[in-house]
């Protein structure tokens, strides 16, 4: 094996963009998980929004148009799940599963003609001569419009969460519904909201992986991703800056595994493509030690006449 | 306006019609869902409902109902005894490879030996394999309070590149001309799990599950520890008063559901399947979540949703041909499944009331 | 006479099954402290809710200041001047003291200004708090400030206060009195929520008496006798228990300095908890909600596990046992919290009874279950507690809390225990069965049972037990003889020891 080939500026570019489908989908769980809500349909609603930007970039030839699709994809298989959870009070665990197993079969529908296509270039942000700088260029400059977006919403979550009345109300629902409602706050709508936001992030992060990171359609393409935003939220401790050096961290290691495949490591492919997902495992097992941290109304049914 | 009003007690009525009411609505959304696809509908509701039982292919298809109903089945009532104490086991797809491998792997290495013993070991394996897997994620709940849910997922795809890796590796055929796959099981005979009554579909894992659902019967409805695991998932508090130790009840639930995935996984593959091969798994594992819930996690009711989950399978297959329907879209039909059940899942514990909203 | 501040006519409220409110009629004046006085389920809690526009009447009408006032929800309450602090705190345990009071205004302003504000509250009422601790770190006193520090921020006209000293020491009753007498001077009204008479008559000017939701009559506290309020309060004399003489028994339970960790992230760690309770006894344990009640049920049940030899049963260590071995021994609990903690809720009464039962009452063999000696003993539970229900195939959940509690503490009596501990054993539960419940603990400890009764009421533990002690902090106080023991001195142990607090409020 010829770790030499590895180049760390193009490694640290790279990491980037195999951080950036997941940190979008983990900080729109975040805001849901902060309102009290488990939405374990964050894959499925990845996979719509990855069939739903593919699909739109194609026919338009727009990716912008493709990325908007895809948010309001997630964001409209989102409402199922809320219809369900926050209206007829369904069990969230048995929701969100619901969620994924609808979306995968409904992202292979929807997308069964656009299987070996290419999809319109993402172009990249134009910051002219900055991205000629040596190592800083290439990491910081180099990058397209959805890669900003997403270090955006994690920086405006983090703002929104820390100084702004709506998220600390947002808190206040998420920490204990019952006291929130008895303070005249609409714990259902604020709810529903999150759930949006949750859905159209987690779209945004599937069209990124469909329309940038691969770019093609191809069944079951998001392979856990949105599994792996979950964990991630756990591993932030629902804090939004770990949830980007999470993402970061996360995108290093299959950045690493892949360009170890590549430079021919002995090791079978195989358990190579294995170690993002036991990687996962670890890091859940060291972030469980604090559950404290989690919002006390996580998952739990509010219904106003309990 | 119309609110939820709770009932002081779970309707009895509700709770059988419920599952009805979803098949019904999911019938006639799939039916709307096919007209949108250019297929007639209700000819594609026939030829998946009705057809494989008593259509023009139904000698063939019959078998079928029951070769996708044992592992549905077998996997989903191991999941229901965990879903009912609020232990998610949603690995199953997972188990049920690793247990396909085990059970496999001790067939291949005892190749072309011949041996009474070695079915009954393979079955032994089968269930080892399913149930150390699933001891992963049950041990660290048990030991760091790790989320059970999001690590036997990712068991799910750790397990499908071990099964990559088998099928690529050690497990290769030897004399398959390089060619990925094991040697095909169905050839072995001391290790293939043959039809018991020829044409029939019926094989040593549906008799399992049949075992199954009476053992999860009487476990249930007559054992403390169906009772634990009841009182488990109603009130977690209440159960710590009655004694069950908490994460004993993890690692026994968490274990036999993983058993019964891996014996539903080496059943599979020692008999309809035949060979470890990368496409092996299908998402039984999954589609079992949908069984269990629509079976409403009682043992006969997950035998009756099996047995419709499996006609959805083998009708799906069949409109297929027919119809040139997308395979996709069976998948999507088993989806709404479950959204209509959990949609219409709270007429058992509320009652609906017309009236000014309120808060209390 | 002035126009009313606040002018309720008429308030109707009916829920099914039950009339909360019926036709309920009275006036509060400005300046004025006004007693809402009731039993559990006498409707205060419905009525206020309505007050403070949570919950909509069906009929009737209300004035504030003589001009119609019907709040569509809280927020619409407390723009026209109605602020309340809840008996049981709607407080974030996770966010600070400043954010929480953020929540409950209308037009918070910076945070920087706020968290002046509150210090310059706090100090002008002698209520003590930072700002930036999290409420989830606080004492139940000290979270009952931030409540009412967030209501004093908006100004009221009229303050409602549910049931505010049921989680107080007396010394922070005192305190709070004084808060409140200064409110008014200054003109603002307070609706004041209660059921302990001595309380009402100290400080209220008025009092408006609910039984069953009907307004049953009106009096000046101060000129009628306690005995008479209560009479018009529960309307029947009570029934009050024989009091036993001093025990002489051996000792059954013991524990000696136990400590244990709380399995709950804001619970109480027990600290060196030690007391001894002789056949024949009942010891009463006092002490503020929140300061290892159910901690301490749960180390002696067996939910909580401990170094074996702090826990002894006749000398014998049985820290390290799980329940149902202690209950093998004869140690059986019933703890506070009846749905989901003493009782599964959608479970039928068979299988609550089971629950507890099944290792003493046989209902097991070899694992499998005896569903009709089940069903036996959960009859004979009704049977012998007169617990009102159609069957033992209704669910816990559909019992009223009086009969739910009558099945919880009889199916542990009926198991003849060697020592029972229960907790809250009459909380929220009516006057008869109280008494019916109170007259069963005495009764078994007079069959030579060692008993302990956990309970905020005070009251309550100085009627039945023969020796009192108190936890604050998790830390128990010496145990005393009940007779002859001075508010003061009770007072003093709630507060515990070496508690500076009330030295440091003027």
């Amino acid at each position: 094996m010829d770790f030499s080939a590895i180049n760390p500026v193009l490694l640290i570019a790279s990491l980037m963009v195999a951080a950036t489908p997941i940190m979008l989908a983990a900080i729109g769980e975040l805001v849901v998980e902060k309102a009290g809500v488990l939405n374990l349909g964050v894959e499925g609603m990845m996979i719509v929004g990855a069939v739903a930007g593919f699909v739109t970039a194609f026919e338009t030839g727009s990716p912008i148009l493709g990325f908007i699709m895809a948010a309001i994809g997630g964001a409209l298989l989102s409402l199922v799940f809320a219809f369900l959870t926050q209206f007829v009070l369904a069990n969230q665990v048995a929701s969100g599963l619901a969620l994924t197993l609808f979306g995968l079969g409904l992202s292979a529908l929807i997308g069964q003609d656009y299987v070996g296509v290419k999809p319109p270039p993402t172009p990249k942000v134009n910051f002219g001569a900055l991205a000629d700088i040596p190592v800083i260029g290439p990491i910081l400059f180099g990058h397209d419009l959805v890669v900003y977006l997403g270090l955006g919403i994690v920086a405006g979550t983090w703002a929104f969460l820390k100084y702004s009345r709506a998220g600390l109300i947002l808190k206040a629902v998420g920490e204990n519904h019952d006291a929130a409602h008895a303070l005249g706050y609409k714990v259902v709508r604020v709810r529903i909201l999150a759930i949006m936001f949750g859905g159209a992030c987690a779209g945004l992060g599937g069209a990124f992986i469909s329309l940038i990171r691969v770019p093609q359609w191809t069944e079951g393409m998001t392979a856990g991703a949105g599994w792996i935003a979950l964990a991630l939220v756990v591993f932030a401790s629902w804090k939004p800056w770990r949830v980007l050096i999470g993402a970061y961290l996360y995108g290093g290691i299959t950045v690493l595994q892949l360009n170890a495949q590549a430079a021919g490591a002995r090791i079978p492919v195989e358990y190579l493509s294995m170690s993002p997902y036991l990687i996962t495992i670890l890091v859940l097992v060291f972030m469980s030690a604090d559950r404290s941290r989690a919002p006390a109304a996580l998952g739990k049914i509010f219904h106003a006449s309990n | 306006m119309l609110r939820l009003e709770r009932r002081p007690q779970p309707s009895k009525m509700w709770s059988y019609l419920t599952p009805l009411i979803a098949v019904a609505a999911t019938m006639i959304v799939g039916g709307l869902l096919f007209a949108a696809l250019g297929k007639p509908p209700v000819e594609a509701i026939k030829t998946i409902f009705w057809d494989p039982l008593f259509g023009p292919f139904a000698s063939y298809s019959r078998p079928q109902l029951l070769i996708k109903a044992g592992p549905l089945i077998l996997i989903a009532i191991g999941l229901a005894l965990g879903f009912k104490a609020g232990i998610w086991n949603i690995g199953a797809e997972g188990q049920y490879i690793v247990g396909a491998i085990c059970g496999a792997a001790v067939a291949l290495a005892f190749y072309p030996m011949d041996g009474f013993f070695i079915f009954p070991l393979m079955i032994l394996f089968g269930g080892l394999g399913g149930f150390l897997w699933a001891m992963i994620p049950a041990l660290l709940k048990t030991r760091f309070g790790t989320n059970e849910i999001l690590v036997s997922l990712m068991l799910v795809y750790v397990a499908e590149q071990l099964l990559a890796a088998m099928a690529l590796g050690p497990l290769k055929n030897p004399e398959g001309y390089g060619f990925p796959g094991s040697r095909n099981l169905q050839q072995y005979e001391a290790a293939y799990n043959a039809e018991i009554i020829a044409g029939t579909g019926m094989h040593w894992g549906v008799v399992a599950a049949l075992i199954s659902v009476i053992m999860a019967y009487i476990l249930l409805g007559r054992h403390v520890l169906g009772f634990h695991i009841r009182v488990t998932g109603e009130a977690p508090r209440a159960a710590g008063f009655a004694g069950v130790h908490t994460g004993r009840l993890v690692v026994i639930c968490l274990g036999l559901s993983g058993a019964l995935a891996g014996l539903a996984g080496m059943f599979e593959i020692s008999g309809p399947s035949g060979v470890v091969s990368i496409d092996f798994n299908v998402g039984y594992g999954f589609t079992a979540i949908i069984v269990a819930f629509l079976g409403r996690l009682h043992p006969l009711g997950i035998l009756l949703a099996g047995l419709l989950l499996a006609l959805t399978y083998i009708g799906g297959e069949m409109a297929q041909m027919t119809l040139n329907l997308p395979s996709a879209a069976i998948q999507v039909f088993q989806g709404m499944l479950l959204f209509f059940l959990l949609a219409v899942d709270f007429l058992t514990n509320y009652r609906v009331r017309i009236g000014q909203k309120e808060a209390v | 006479m002035t126009e009313p501040l606040l002018k309720i006519t008429g308030l109707t409220k009916a829920y099914p099954g039950v009339v909360a409110n019926d036709d309920v009629s009275f006036a509060i004046q400005p300046g004025e402290i006004h007693a809402l006085l009731g039993e559990n389920g006498a409707g205060k809690s419905t009525l206020v809710k309505m007050v403070y526009g949570l919950v909509k009447p069906d009929s009737g009408q209300m004035e504030l200041h003589g001009i119609g006032y019907e709040p569509v929800n809280p927020s619409a309450a407390r723009q026209l001047g109605v602020a309340m602090v809840f008996q049981h705190f709607s407080l974030f345990d996770a966010l600070s003291v400043a954010e929480n009071i953020a929540l409950g205004m209308e037009n918070p302003p910076s945070p920087r200004e706020l968290s002046g504000r509150i210090r310059d509250v706090s100090e002008e009422y002698g209520l003590p708090l930072e700002p930036h601790q999290i409420v989830g770190d606080l004492s139940a006193g000290e979270r009952q400030r931030v409540e009412i520090i967030r209501c004093l921020l908006q100004n009221p006209k009229l303050l409602i206060m549910d049931e505010p000293t049921s989680v107080l020491t007396p010394q922070e009753v005192e305190i709070l009195f004084k808060t409140l007498r200064q409110l008014k001077e200054e003109g603002t009204s307070i609706l004041y929520i209660s059921h302990k008479l001595e309380e009402i008559r100290s400080l209220c000017d008025h009092a408006t008496i609910l039984r069953l939701g009907r307004n049953v009559g009106e009096c000046v506290p101060a000129e009628t006798t306690a005995r008479d309020m209560a009479e018009m309060m529960v309307g029947s004399a009570l029934h009050t228990p024989e009091r036993k003489d001093e025990p002489t028994g051996e000792v059954l339970l013991e524990l000696s300095d136990l400590t244990a960790a709380s399995p709950n992230p804001f619970g109480t760690t027990l600290k060196g908890v030690g007391f001894a309770v002789r056949a024949g006894e009942i010891l009463g344990i006092g002490g503020v909600a929140g300061n290892g009640q159910d901690e301490l049920l749960a180390t002696i049940s067996g939910e909580t596990r401990v170094t074996s030899g702090t826990i002894t049963l006749r000398g014998q260590p049985i820290g390290h046992l799980g329940p149902n071995a202690r209950r093998s021994l004869g140690v059986l609990a019933a703890p506070e919290e009846r749905l989901g903690h003493a009782a599964a809720p959608a479970m039928s009464l068979t299988e609550n009874a089971l629950l507890s039962g099944a290792i003493r009452e046989g209902l097991l063999t070899r694992g499998f279950i005896n569903w009709r000696g089940s069903r036996r003993f959960a009859q004979r539970i009704i049977d012998a507690f007169d617990v009102r229900t159609p069957g033992t195939e209704t669910s816990a959940q559909a019992l009223s809390g009086g009969n739910l509690q009558k099945f919880v503490i009889g199916r542990e009596i009926l198991q003849r225990p060697d020592v029972l501990v229960v907790n809250q054993p009459t909380w929220g539960v009516d006057a008869s069965a109280a008494a019916a419940i109170r007259q069963a603990l005495l009764d078994l400890a007079a069959g030579g049972a060692a008993v302990v009764v956990i309970s905020q009421d005070l009251d309550e533990l100085m009627e039945i037990s023969n020796r009192f002690a108190a936890l604050n902090e998790g830390r128990l106080s010496d145990v005393r003889d009940t007779a002859g023991l001075t508010v003061d001195q009770i007072g003093l142990m709630m507060g515990g020891a070496h508690d500076m607090e009330v030295a440091h409020v003027h």
